[in-house]
């Protein structure tokens, strides 16, 4: 089945079961391979993408779900907050093995773009659903922080 | 300066890449599986396409890459790596990168695991410090040579910095792409002269990390990130018991799936091949698979459980020895015992395993994986393809994690590529793709271990006795690790850290049981020591603890052995940046402190209760490693050594029901941990100019004891089953 969605901010058509889930769509249709799969169950975060500007888990997402919205991968993460992660990230060098890191950047990106001015209670509500098995926390932590000073937060 | 002792290139050889200057080196290797010869590679599309058996090349373009002999899944070796020979090439760190070396046992073996290409025992920097360093001054001897010879003048009076080769007298200076072609053309200093430390640049520096860029921008490429022309996607159906094999399956409604190109039964289950990875996953739900059982583990965990118990009831193959134990404990003021289990555990790396295959344009076979022993992968993927290994080329990809996962003795993932691949005419490309439930219930655990303690203190609270009996799994059998790692019924990676204690005791004995079951196990970060440290620390607390004695200097008047001064270095240190054992109402310190790989950790935790469950808020950790290459990656690790080990301890446990079948199965019931979970760490690091060691598993083991031994001040009990949670009933 055909279905046309907008994946950072271009309009592309698929044609897949239904009920694929856009994880599988951004990465075995689309080679958009920086949404990562890790648990398939909305567990563990790898697979975070923007829809809409809200964190959504792409492996639980069937495609249909997102047609008419606007999806963003990290391929596509661009402005004021993704630039001051991306620093915030190079400072502290924060990602170990690196595979999760797609998902803490596009979930602290939502969580910064919804409220700059975060305290520690704020990332670890937002990002207690990212599993890192490298255990970055410290500088996950560290390098939000950084980056909500920054934004001015 | 302390020599270095670490493995040092016998040999170099100099070949002219297309258009810059290749360095290799050939090490002195000792029963190599295979030697293979220089080979073309075949990068991945987009790729610049040399021929780089060796150890770095540079480019017309001024970019120097370094080929990195060992898997990067977070570690740091590509960075650690890429220091050392950037600092003696005297490069600017802006013109280096890094990427994985091919599988060449030849160029790139291993010396300290015998010669075989691969990674672990947190053993990349010691074993690359002296061989990296020599690549890096060679080449730099050969761009000046080259230079030399271009300005004629004397190659003495020229000097390099930051990527710049100059003469001063004459003013002329010319960056390393513009002499990368004539350089080539050198001879190879047999001895080319290294730097003294206080002549480094970058090593002792925390240099920016080469792959977090990468790592930021979803560029970085994993093994699942690989896709191929025409590639189909394997899942495969697994048995639901270890030890079980496919009876028959009924694979109708699977075929019925759009997208389902085959279904096959493989040696590991029934494998569907599919055109996309969805179509694979629906497909297989749709499988009905009849299992047979009749060799398969069929006991519950808590009956393995009992079963180790009992037999660490009594001695076992004696490790070591010392004076008489039994005499001592009878004749002792007061005895301690303790009997612990330690569960199987689960490495659950954020990347399941995968692997791609494809045929190459000569025949040969590519292979795409995060190989952490390239050479056995190589030799798997030949012999089930029926090619020569030379003909095998393993590109090691960036790998989501290990932990120990990915470094397969028996190269399963690998065979299984392979045959997935010759079962399907051998020909098109497959990649071989396990879920998350694939890998909790797929084996591969650390071990399931039971530990049996008897302290004896006599009438003046001396430790006069000490006996240790360890029962479990030995996964070392029947692999090539086998004679490495076995000896005289002693495998001795189940004893790392107990059979040599850090503190005396007049009269010691430590003893084995191997019990082996149908459950495939393996080593998981920090191997023995992740059972052994947990034992020997928290016993040696109650003991000291009975005995009226400070944690810290109990510890460190037990340590009088000079091999044990660093260990005692550390302890000290962590004890200094805590500033002491006692803690804020509500809350306890513990301490441990563990060698473990060559390196020296102590740690610090101050627990509390939440829930009758242990939250750990600080932890303060001292690790001595030899030279700090790299300060950042080492504390780094040391944070992530941490909270993988805080993670087991507090909550892990992989179950069997009865029956055998695995309890959990996904991250919803095999808990991680999570970012509110992590707690602060403090990391400082001894000045040392001790031969660099490993950093990658050394930080775990402390943590489950100090923790323990802090949970014991709050409750009275120390935790002697884990995880925590579950035998402290929270």
């Amino acid at each position: 089945m055909k279905f046309v969605i907008n994946v950072n901010k271009e309009q592309r058509t698929v044609d897949v079961d239904p009920d694929t889930p856009l994880l599988w769509v951004l990465r075995d249709e689309m080679r958009l391979t920086g949404t990562k799969f890790g648990c398939g169950v909305a567990q563990c975060g790898a697979c975070t993408v923007h829809v809409d500007g809200a964190p959504r888990r792409a492996c639980v997402t069937p495609v249909s779900a997102v047609e008419g919205g606007e999806v963003v991968t990290i391929e596509g993460l661009a402005g004021a907050e993704a630039d001051a992660v991306r620093e915030a990230w190079a400072e502290y060098d924060t990602p170990q093995c690196g595979y999760c890191q797609s998902g803490q950047i596009m979930t602290a990106v939502a969580l910064l773009s919804a409220k700059p001015n975060v305290t520690d209670a704020d990332i670890d509500n937002a990002l207690a659903g990212n599993i890192c098995r490298c255990a970055t926390y410290v500088r996950i932590r560290k390098a939000v922080k950084a980056a909500s000073a920054k934004l001015g937060g | 300066m302390a020599p270095y002792d670490t493995p040092t290139a016998s040999r170099r050889a100099f070949l002219a890449g297309s258009g810059g200057l290749v360095v290799a080196a050939v090490l002195p290797l000792k029963g190599r599986a295979q030697s293979g010869a220089a080979r073309a590679f075949t990068p991945l599309a987009g790729e610049e396409g040399y021929a780089p058996n060796a150890f770095l090349r540079i480019g017309s373009d001024n970019i120097v890459t370094i080929l990195i002999k060992h898997i990067e899944f977070g570690q740091g070796p590509w960075t650690g790596l890429a220091t050392l020979v950037a600092d003696e090439l005297d490069a600017d760190w802006s013109q280096i990168r890094a990427e994985h070396a091919p599988a060449n046992a030849a160029l790139y073996g291993n010396a300290v695991l015998g010669g075989i290409q691969g990674t672990g025992g947190s053993t990349a920097i010691a074993a690359s410090f002296m061989i990296m360093r020599q690549a890096g001054a060679a080449a730099k001897a050969m761009l000046v040579a080259a230079a030399a010879e271009a300005w004629s003048v004397s190659a003495a009076e020229i000097s390099v910095s930051k990527g710049m080769i100059s003469h001063p007298a004459t003013g002329r200076t010319g960056a390393f792409g513009e002499f990368a072609e004539a350089a080539a053309a050198q001879t190879a200093p047999e001895n080319p002269v290294l730097k003294t430390p206080d002549q480094f640049v970058y090593i002792g520096k925390d240099m920016p990390k080469l792959d977090t860029g990468a790592k930021s921008t979803g560029a970085a490429m994993f093994t699942l990130d690989v896709y191929r022309e025409n590639m189909q996607t394997v899942v495969v159906e697994r048995p639901k018991k270890f030890g079980a094999k496919p009876a028959s399956f009924d694979d109708a409604g699977a075929r019925a799936v759009p997208g389902v190109v085959d279904v096959k039964q493989l040696s590991a289950g029934v494998a569907v091949y599919a055109q996309n990875t969805y179509a694979a996953l629906k497909a297989r739900k749709a499988l009905d698979v009849a299992w047979d059982d009749s060799e398969a583990e069929t006991r519950s965990t808590e009956a393995l459980a009992q079963e180790r118990l009992e037999r660490a009831r009594q001695r076992g193959a004696v490790a070591n020895e010392l004076g008489d134990v039994d005499q001592a404990l009878s004749g002792a003021e007061t005895v301690l015992e303790a009997e612990y289990v330690f569960p199987y555990l689960v490495h659950a790396p954020m990347e399941p395993l995968d692997a791609v295959i494809a045929r190459g344009a000569d025949g040969g076979v590519d292979v795409w994986m995060g190989s952490q022993i390239q050479t056995l992968d190589q030799g798997t993927v030949a012999a089930v393809c029926s090619v020569d290994p030379s003909m095998v080329r393993i590109n090691t990809m960036l790998a989501g994690g290990s932990f120990g996962r990915r470094a397969q003795p028996t190269s399963h993932v690998a065979a299984e590529a392979a045959e997935a691949f010759m079962a399907a005419g051998g020909e098109t490309p497959i990649k071989v793709m396990w879920t998350r439930e694939d890998d909790i219930r797929g084996g591969y655990y650390r071990p399931l271990i039971a530990h049996r303690l008897r302290g004896g203190l006599d009438g003046g609270g001396n430790i006069i006795a000490w006996e240790q009996v360890v029962a479990g799994q030995s996964f070392a059998a029947g692999t090539p690790f086998e004679p490495m790692m076995i000896q005289n019924g002693i495998d001795s990676t189940m004893l790392e850290g107990a059979s040599v204690l850090p503190y005396h005791m007049p009269n010691f004995n430590v003893s084995l049981h191997i019990i082996n079951n149908p459950v495939p196990t393996l080593w998981w970060r920090s191997v023995g020591h992740t059972h052994t440290g947990y034992a020997v620390e928290t016993f040696i607390d109650e003991l000291l603890e009975k005995a009226g004695k400070d944690p810290v200097e109990g510890r460190l008047a037990l340590m009088s052995d000079p091999k044990d001064a660093r260990l005692a270095g550390v302890l000290r240190k962590a004890s200094e940046m805590a500033g002491g054992m006692s803690a804020p109402q509500g809350r306890a310190r513990g301490v441990a402190a563990v060698e473990s790989f060559s390196s020296y950790v102590a740690q610090i935790a101050e627990v509390s209760l939440e829930n009758g469950a242990p939250r750990v808020h600080k932890v303060w950790c001292a690790v001595d490693c030899g030279v700090p290459v790299n300060p950042n990656v080492i504390r780094a690790q040391m944070e992530g050594g941490i909270g993988y080990g805080l993670n087991a301890v507090l909550f892990n446990e992989l179950a069997l029901a009865d029956g055998g079948a695995v309890v959990q199965s996904n991250f919803h019931d095999y808990r991680a941990l999570r970012i509110s979970e992590m707690p602060d760490v403090e990391v400082e690091i001894i000045p040392s100019v001790e031969p660099p060691t490993g950093v990658g598993e050394p930080g775990l083991p402390p943590i489950g004891p100090a923790v323990a031994n802090a949970v014991r001040k709050l409750t009275g009990k120390t935790p002697r089953r884990l995880p925590m949670i579950k035998s402290m009933g929270a």
